[in-house]
């Protein structure tokens, strides 16, 4: 995006309250650099390159810099995501149990690739490297909940589940209106 | 309440004897009976939280309101998750596993209401720590995982009654540095995370350098694909590594530590900072600890997930917020690490080894193992084996042991095949090595590493040309991008892969991912580009066989290389119910005589998903 756009682009306002009031309890500010796009990341959902410019302000860095550090590390995403993130661990002991036919499973399901958010807004999918639950493989995180012996079967279920969740949300939100 | 003296701390450990006792020799006839729950990430995946609610709602049901449900680490038994222990005064400790919410109710009925064990859940019955269960026979030793699964990670106290923070108190009252380095020293402790360098000769290097500016890091950056005990130990047992960064600290002349997690372990991070305010609470952590003058603050920084941050020089980089990219060496992080100041950066469970060897002595620990390399190590044992899990053994035991007297053997009927040991950087072993007892040294020797401990079992269906491609699409995505040898070498040789697991592959790939990965290996700038090569290499070296029929035939035995698939309808047993018919995506399958149905071969696009649908057995892979 070209400077003189970004400059219009307005941050809401009572995030970047949080957010400052974050860095302000900092004192080592340029060191935890990593620390604070994780506190921005949680606050705005993802590290748009305005959130990203509004910190290389913020702590007198360039942005080149803060955009390295974005983009270095996979944990950053500089694209909005789905309500929900899925996780498909794509570790080894879950790649010799067949994390890649579950993988291809969901990505069938909402009819996307890996790394892209379904149409409804509700997921998006993305393979990551071991999460440590070896024990249950194949394993994948839904936002921060793992499930485990992961099968075709389990994951067209627990897609429904959260798509019904939804859809109770719905129904509730209107017969509230 | 502030303990700052060793006797304080004894006196505290006395207030909480009974903890220790009910848990590990049953005289504590005062205390109250009570439940362990295993709550590491893997127990709350399989539903622990819900077994703690269900013996909650079941004691409450049979009036038992004294009875504590307690949540615990892992100890281990992944396999069977979610586990829990009912510890009665004056009896053994009883393990249970796949406790789910009807099995709790079950047990709390039969065990704590009438006193009969229920025995359809049971697992073990006894005190031996190193025989929790019924499967580990006598081959287990805890040393690292000592506290796992019997402590509170949460509760200060609980450590203290397993002796927490005397090994600091000790050390701060009655040893110089010089004194504890010679400890380390003696003891033969080596580095846990992979390299296997000797930690009290790493911790003098630091020692020695002049300057008051000194840190200390914890790598709990745990980014190897298939191993998670230092998840494990930080989530079960947090405090033994804050205590053994403290005694790091003093012996290496740091009062700053910091922890380098991986963002990825939620669980393990908020067990942390809860042990973490609560040691520096009591004292244990933060100014003029045990009165001695020596001042520690830890301090943690988060990763944000790159696998070249495991790297000693990427991590400091990491932990000062840029770029995680590896640097050369020398200078050593012990002479000009983080922020260019001293810096010692050892593993998680390597700080877990540290305590016990200052409290039972080197000589304790140099006893365990082998000649060159001393004490136990953890290793994840997982894949195609029947209990998977956590164990912990000490050096110069055989992988037979590990994978067919701990393991139980490899699931189903299948045969083994490989382990793949060392991870990304590792090879495979085969069953000519299942003897080989296993420690840093023989391990290299046979063409693999140790590595941080993940133990990949392999049977027979896994075709060993698909997995080199897995690890080195791993190390190919997570190279940093530094060095050319690791950025496009290992880029090339996957390319070559893929293309022989796609039966594409022509008789000179094999001799140029050879001559690719011997280069890659002499020239690359750190840890991960030199060792990017290996798990080709080695498999190249014990398949060799298994990458000819790929290149040559154009065939893959194990079915596994998707590419060279070809799925077959037998036309004997299809019973024409078109459950095939209406799961293919490309619309390939039609019938043909009367009922069976047939494949077309030249629009099939291998996807398998009329293979998983037919409840005939009636499709083969060929």
């Amino acid at each position: 995006m070209e400077r003189s756009k970004l400059a219009k682009v307005k941050l809401p306002k009572e995030k970047l309250v949080e957010l400052d009031a974050f860095i302000d309890s900092l004192e080592d500010k340029e060191g935890l650099l990593i620390h604070i796009l994780h506190k921005a990341q949680e606050i705005f959902g993802y590290l748009s390159l305005e959130v990203q410019l509004y910190i290389s302000k913020r702590l007198d860095i360039p942005a080149a810099k803060v955009f390295g550090v974005v983009s270095f590390y996979s944990y950053f995403t500089q694209e909005p995501r789905g309500k929900h993130t899925i996780s498909m661990c794509m570790g080894t002991a879950c790649f010799v149990k067949g994390s890649e036919q579950i993988l291809e499973t969901f990505c069938n399901e909402l009819g996307v690739k890996s790394g892209e958010t379904s149409k409804d807004g509700l997921f998006t999918i993305k393979d990551v490297r071991c999460i440590g639950a070896c024990g249950l493989a194949p394993v994948a995180m839904i936002d921060d909940k793992v499930y485990g012996h992961l099968t075709v079967e389990s994951v067209k279920e627990i897609l429904d589940e959260y798509r019904k969740e939804e859809q109770n949300e719905n129904q509730h939100s209107e017969s509230v209106i | 309440m502030k303990i700052s003296t060793l006797s304080q701390l004894y006196e505290a450990k006395a207030n909480n004897e009974s903890i220790y006792k009910l848990r590990e020799t049953g005289d504590a006839v005062e205390a109250k009976p009570e439940i362990l729950v295993g709550m590491a990430t893997c127990g709350i995946a399989a539903g622990a939280k819900k077994t703690i609610a269900a013996l909650e709602k079941a004691l409450k049901e049979n009036g038992l309101t004294d009875v504590k449900v307690n949540s615990v680490g892992c100890i281990g038994s992944c396999y069977c998750e979610p586990t829990i222990q009912v510890n009665i005064p004056g009896q053994a400790p009883v393990y249970y596993g796949y406790v789910d919410e009807m099995a709790a109710g079950e047990i709390v009925k039969s065990h704590l209401v009438n006193g009969v064990v229920f025995d359809s859940k049971l697992l073990k019955i006894g005190f031996e720590k190193a025989d929790k269960e019924k499967r580990d026979g006598k081959r287990q030793q805890r040393i690292a995982l000592r506290n796992c699964g019997s402590v509170d990670p949460q509760n200060i106290m609980d450590y203290i009654a397993y002796r927490g923070y005397e090994a600091l108190g000790k050390v701060l009252e009655e040893k110089d540095p010089e004194a504890v380095l010679e400890v380390i020293k003696k003891s033969g402790l080596r580095g846990r995370g992979g390299g296997g360098y000797p930690t009290g000769y790493k911790w003098h290097a630091t020692a020695i350098q002049p300057g008051k500016e000194k840190y200390i890091i914890c790598n709990a950056d745990e980014g190897d694909p298939g191993a998670f005990m230092d998840r494990s130990i930080l989530e079960g047992d947090p405090h033994s590594v804050l205590e053994a960064m403290a005694i790091g600290g003093y012996a290496t002349g740091a009062n700053k530590g910091f922890i380098y997690i991986r963002a990825e372990y939620p669980l393990a991070i908020e067990r942390l900072k809860t042990a973490m305010a609560q040691a520096e609470e009591l004292g244990l952590l933060g100014k003029n600890i045990f009165g001695s003058g020596f001042d520690f603050d830890i301090e943690l920084r988060l990763g944000a997930g790159a696998f070249v941050c495991g790297e000693e020089t990427a991590l400091i980089h990491s932990a000062e917020g840029v770029r995680g990219e590896p640097t050369k060496k020398p200078p050593f992080p012990s002479v000009a690490g983080y922020k260019g100041k001293p810096t010692t950066v050892n593993n998680v469970e390597t700080y877990a080894n540290v305590p016990p060897i200052i409290l039972n002595g080197a000589d304790w620990f140099a006893g365990i193992g082998t000649e060159k390399s001393k004490g136990t190590k953890v290793f994840a044992l997982v894949g195609k084996v029947n209990k998977v899990g956590l164990v912990e053994v000490p050096m110069g035991t055989t992988l037979r042991e590990i994978i067919y007297d701990i393991g139980g053997g490899i699931t189903g009927d299948k045969n083994f095949r490989a382990v793949q040991t060392g991870g990304p950087s590792g090879g495979v072993i085969t069953v000519e090595n299942l003897d080989t007892p296993i420690d840093y040294d023989s391990l290299k020797e046979i063409g693999s590493m140790m590595g941080s401990g993940g133990m990949i079992v392999m049977d027979e269906s896994d075709c060993m040309v698909n997995i080199a491609k897995f690890y080195l699409g791993f190390t190919q995505e997570e190279s940093c991008g530094k060095c050319t040898p690791c950025r496009i070498g290992t880029k090339r040789m996957y390319e070559i892969l893929d293309k022989i697991t796609k039966g594409e592959g022509e008789p000179e790939d094999l001799v140029k991912l050879d001559s690719l990965g011997q280069n890659i290996k002499l020239s690359a700038l750190c840890g991960l580009g030199q060792t990017a090569p290996n798990p080709v290499l080695s498999t190249m070296k014990y398949f060799k066989e298994e990458y000819e029929r790929h290149v040559f035939d154009h065939k893959c035995d194990t079915g596994s290389c998707k590419g060279m698939r070809v799925y077959r309808i037998l036309e004997d047993k299809c019973i024409g119910c078109r459950a095939c018919v209406k799961v293919c995506p490309v619309n390939c399958i039609s019938m043909v005589q009367k009922p069976a149905h047939r494949i077309d071969q030249t629009l099939c696009t291998k996807c398998g998903a009329c293979f998983a649908a037919c409840k005939y057995d009636a499709i083969v892979i060929e």
